[in-house]
């Protein structure tokens, strides 16, 4: 072996080279859009979801028929030129209303999400963070409430209140931010014993303070997901309710109202049915496997 | 005395997804009957790698066996697939794990877990299996055993569960037990006893062990020979006195002067390594341990080691031993242990590429 | 146990006071209710009306004749028939319900933990995609939407089942399909998950290292532990199936306790709303109480006096 003899000079510990050997540390939310975006399925669920959210802020000016305007010399005519979905039987643009019918959906289900998220995240964080008897209070609350059979509560409200979009998400929300909450209270309690969080309350930050710096965002992943997956379940609810005559009165149209008028006509006019309820799945499914994505990435264990 | 395990040049990598992690890099030890071989080194060296890829237990994917073969008792057991494996598995080799609270099922009885090595490896009646299950159980130092096998997990101690464990292990009478850090979770004094009841079965049943461990402390009680890994590969390995008396490996001198030992209470000299192990997706050129190393030279950034023999039993794998190299003091901590070994020869001498 | 059992008794009875207290005072709230006594009624419905809930008498002794009458298991006359009353109805369409929705739970559990366990034991493997699609479009497609396609294509058009009716086995299929669709891909989603999760555990590891193979592995320890998580999922489970039978009884016309309540939802017949409703609250709360105390004797971990999985 043929070494020169200068090399065996002892020069020592390289620190420069120790900082650059150890693992390059991706900031965590990085990490997360990295994991995320190789999750094929989940970004087929971004890409229809951003398609179907184009549709329905310009699908009801792509054609020049309106949702509400009855038409009774063309009902139930079948999609073609003039009427791209057909009509419905008061001779309605299904096209108008499929987008129409969009806002309204998405809008109950991101509302109902928002709902419960400003809900649950004040329950729980209070809960968690005073801790004690208010928590036990609080949380046995919750429980007493979770333990009532969620649709049937929602049935009765709607039955009481009287069908608006106002009662709806109302009656949707009305055990659903105790999901939330529960997920806040668990971050908040083991974020507490955490040493920054210590840290910044031995420094006088206040409550708000150490709720916003701290907590929030290190809440934001289950969180997300809780949410992204309550969006689907309340397009679900509101279908379902239509279909027992309690869902939104016309001329409204949403998805679950325009299935449920479409269904008895599956024979003979399908495409009343039909175009509806492949956009409730549609969008059910893109919910669905965005919120199971988003889970699979923030979940470490998970890593391969 | 005859070998029972020899592995030669074992390579492994797990895909992740930051890249290839080469876990283990060209490891080559052997062992003989009824001998144990103590395996040394820090977290994430390589150690639970190595000794699940003896049993073929690491996951597959991610993991991979990339090269280089395992004879036991002669057969490359790299080729075998997995139904030949189940014969050897807890038959020929058995594995005590590191961690005794999660190595076993919370939901299966204690015995039941016992006698399903024997069922499988014995052919015994589920009667018989059971009594020698109360044997076994009584055998490891289980107080009340009849009572005990009808229990589940979570009513174990931790040190009980590890030595329901050594039951399993032993339960058909393995050729070589892999006991991977056996007593990491456990406290001091429970440690000792396990060590202790290891020891002795061993001389009954003799039984080869390859004992896992990154406490030194513990290795000069158990073991015959030591082998200290560092970042996927080993490099220094000899008997006891050769790695604890005439230490050649500055990484070996390292974890010798982080040791606390009973002659020595002067605790200001317990030096921690500096640094942290290299990352095994992109291992560094060179020698892998130089950038942590205080008598690192020049052609430690450059040049990856070769093995060098100090004696007929003693490796150690670095240019400190290079006929060129300058002579250099090992830390005041290992010095003063230093003895001179009678077996070591005149010089080092370099180990051909092949040949370990 | 005795104790555990005692305290989730009162639980349960304080949570069905609650739906029963909500249940009365919302529907005196609402508009046309009977209460109120605005409306002109036949004169028969009013005097059982008057009988049962005493309307003359100051609201505070109608609540405690509720409350005691509920005691006895009487859930009142009907608003809209003068006939019947809600226990006419239950006793009625419970039993052809409760056929359906059991058949419905025996279909989602078994196909869906086979789907989940072989989704997990071929991860990412071909095996794995087919059964989670099905599962994600199981989740998707809401139960009437299901219902009303299965009807369509199986029965209408290619005559393999009966298209509704209640006569026969065969008439059962097809709306047990439809209701177990949804809750399928649940447990087929959630047996993965907790399949993947055992799988990863230490003591599989410690099981193969004994010598056993692949299957014995699956049997005997994985499986068992990754359905305890299903054995939970069965309180919103049975509520799941419960709330889908309406659709479902109604699109398949099927007379259970189901059809019942969704008519009287539209006839908006308050009385036997608030009948059904305290009647399905308190099956669903009992069969939670009973997965909830089956659970803790098939888990060998929790001790039911503390209610807590113990270490
Ligand atoms: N399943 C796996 N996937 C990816 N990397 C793995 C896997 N198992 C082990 N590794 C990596 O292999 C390397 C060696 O790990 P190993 O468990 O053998 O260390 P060890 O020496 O036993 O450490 P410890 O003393 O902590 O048990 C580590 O870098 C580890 O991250
Ligand atoms: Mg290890």
């Amino acid at each position: 072996m043929e070494i020169s003899k200068e090399k065996f000079q002892i020069v020592g510990t390289r620190s420069t080279e120790a900082e650059k050997i150890s693992k390059p540390s991706l900031s965590f939310w990085k990490d997360v859009s990295i994991r995320f975006r190789k999750n094929k399925l989940a970004m087929f669920g971004v890409v229809l979801l951003i398609l179907l959210i184009i549709m329905a802020i310009f699908g009801p000016y792509m054609t020049k028929f309106d949702y509400r305007t009855n038409n009774l010399v063309n009902t139930n005519k079948p999609p073609g030129s003039m009427h791209w979905f057909g009509t419905d039987d008061l001779g309605r643009d299904v096209f108008a209303r499929t987008w129409q019918g969009a806002r309204i959906s998405l809008f109950i289900g991101i509302a109902a999400a928002a709902v419960d998220f400003f809900i649950g995240v004040f329950w729980g964080g209070l809960a968690g963070y005073k801790g004690g008897r208010i928590d036990e209070f609080m949380m046995r609350f919750a429980d007493v409430l979770w333990g009532i059979p969620y649709l049937l509560l929602v049935i009765l409200f709607m039955v009481v209140m009287g069908q608006s979009l106002g009662t709806m998400i109302l009656a949707m929300t009305i055990t659903g931010w105790i999901n939330m909450a529960r997920i806040v209270r668990g971050q908040v309690l083991s974020l507490k014993s955490q040493e920054y969080v210590l840290a910044s309350k031995t420094l006088g930050a206040g409550l708000q303070r150490i709720m916003g710096k701290h907590l929030i965002p290190n809440t934001m992943g289950p969180i997300l997901v809780t949410m992204t997956l309550t969006v689907p379940s309340a397009i679900f609810t509101e279908a379902f309710l239509s279909y027992l005559g309690l869902g939104l009165t016309p001329p409204l149209a949403s998805w679950g109202t325009m299935a449920s008028d479409g269904l008895p006509a599956i024979k003979y006019y399908p495409w009343r049915l039909f175009f509806p309820a492949t956009f409730i799945c549609l969008t059910i499914f893109a919910f669905n496997v965005i919120g199971d994505g988003l889970r699979d990435a923030l979940d470490p264990r998970l890593r391969k | 005395m005859e070998k029972l395990l020899e592995v030669k040049n074992l390579e492994v990598s797990f895909q992740t997804y930051g890249g290839e992690v080469k876990a283990v890099r060209g490891v080559s030890f052997d062992l003989h009957k009824g001998e144990t071989l103590a395996i040394v080194g820090e977290s994430g060296s390589g150690k639970s790698v190595t000794s699940q890829t003896i049993m073929k237990l690491i996951p597959m994917p991610p993991g991979k066996i990339k090269g280089g073969q395992i004879l036991f008792n002669g057969e490359d057991i790299v080729k075998k697939t997995d139904k030949q494996m189940e014969k050897i598995r807890g038959k020929e080799i058995s594995m005590i794990f590191q961690d005794p609270m999660t190595s076993l099922n919370p939901t299966m009885k204690i015995g039941r877990q016992i006698m399903e090595v024997l069922t499988k490896h014995q052919n015994m009646s589920t009667s018989t299996a059971k009594e020698r299950a109360v044997e076994l159980l009584r055998l490891v130092g289980i107080p009340m055993p009849e009572k005990r096998v009808i229990q589940y997990p979570h009513e174990f101690s931790g040190g009980m569960r590890q030595r329901a464990m050594i039951a399993i292990a032993l339960a058909a009478n393995p050729k070589l037990l892999i006991a991977d850090e056996p007593t990491t979770a456990l406290d001091v004094t429970i440690q000792a006893q396990i060590l202790e009841l290891m020891k002795d079965l061993q001389s009954k049943m003799d039984t080869s062990i390859i004992f896992i461990t990154h406490d030194l402390g513990v290795v000069a009680n158990v073991a015959d020979r030591v082998a200290v890994m560092y970042a996927g590969q080993i490099v220094e390995m000899g008997t006891v006195d050769e790695v604890f008396y005439d230490p050649r490996h500055p990484y070996t001198w390292g974890l010798l002067a982080s040791m606390p030992s009973l002659d020595n209470d002067d605790k200001s000299e317990l030096a921690a390594i500096p640094g942290t192990p290299p990352d095994l997706i992109h291992p560094p050129k060179g020698d892998a341990f130089a950038a942590r190393n205080q008598y690192a030279m020049a052609i430690d950034f450059e040049e990856e080691p070769p093995m060098f023999q100090i004696s007929e039993t003693h490796f150690a794998k670095t240019w400190l031993l290079h006929p060129d190299a300058p002579k250099v003091e090992p830390p005041e901590a290992v010095k003063r242990r230093m003895r001179k070994l009678a077996s070591t020869f005149e010089k080092p001498v370099l180990v051909q590429e092949g040949k370990s | 146990m005795a104790k555990y059992i005692t305290k989730r008794l009162l639980y349960l009875l304080f949570s069905l006071y609650l739906i029963i207290t909500a249940t009365f005072f919302l529907m005196r709230l609402a508009p046309g209710n009977p209460f109120t006594g605005e409306k002109q009624l036949p004169p028969e419905i009013q005097a059982s009306l008057n009988e049962h809930y005493g309307l003359n008498k100051p609201w505070y002794v109608q609540y405690g004749d509720y409350l005691v009458k509920i005691a006895h298991w009487d859930f009142g006359p009907s608003f809209k028939y003068n006939s019947r009353t809600v226990n006419d109805l239950i006793n009625d369409g419970f039993p052809v319900s409760l056929f359906l929705g059991v058949e419905a739970i025996l279909i989602a559990l078994a196909l869906g933990t086979l789907l989940g366990i072989i989704a997990a034991l071929k991860h990412n493997k071909w095996q794995d995609y087919g059964a989670m699609i099905i599962a994600v479009l199981g989740i998707s497609v809401p139960s009437f939407i299901m219902a009303t396609v299965l009807q369509y294509f199986l029965a209408i058009k290619w005559h393999i089942f009966p298209v509704a009716r209640w006569d026969s086995f065969m008439h059962t299929i097809l709306p047990a399909l439809a209701l177990a669709s949804t809750p399928m891909a649940f447990i087929a989603r959630l047996t993965r998950s907790s399949m993947l999760e055992v799988l990863a555990n230490d003591y599989i590891r410690t099981a193969k290292s004994k010598g056993l193979g692949q299957t014995a592995i699956t049997i005997k320890h994985t499986i068992r532990n990754a359905l305890l998580p299903v054995v939970s999922y069965m309180g919103p489970l049975s509520a799941g199936i419960v709330t889908g039978s309406f659709v479902i009884e109604k699109i398949f016309g099927i007379p259970g306790l189901g059809s019942h309540f969704v008519m009287s939802i539209s006839n908006r017949d308050y009385t036997v709303i608030m009948g059904v409703t305290v009647f399905y609250s308190i099956i669903l709360l009992s069969a939670i109480l009973l997965v909830d105390i089956a659970y803790g004797f098939i888990d060998p971990r929790i001790k039911l006096t503390s209610g807590k999985k113990g270490e």
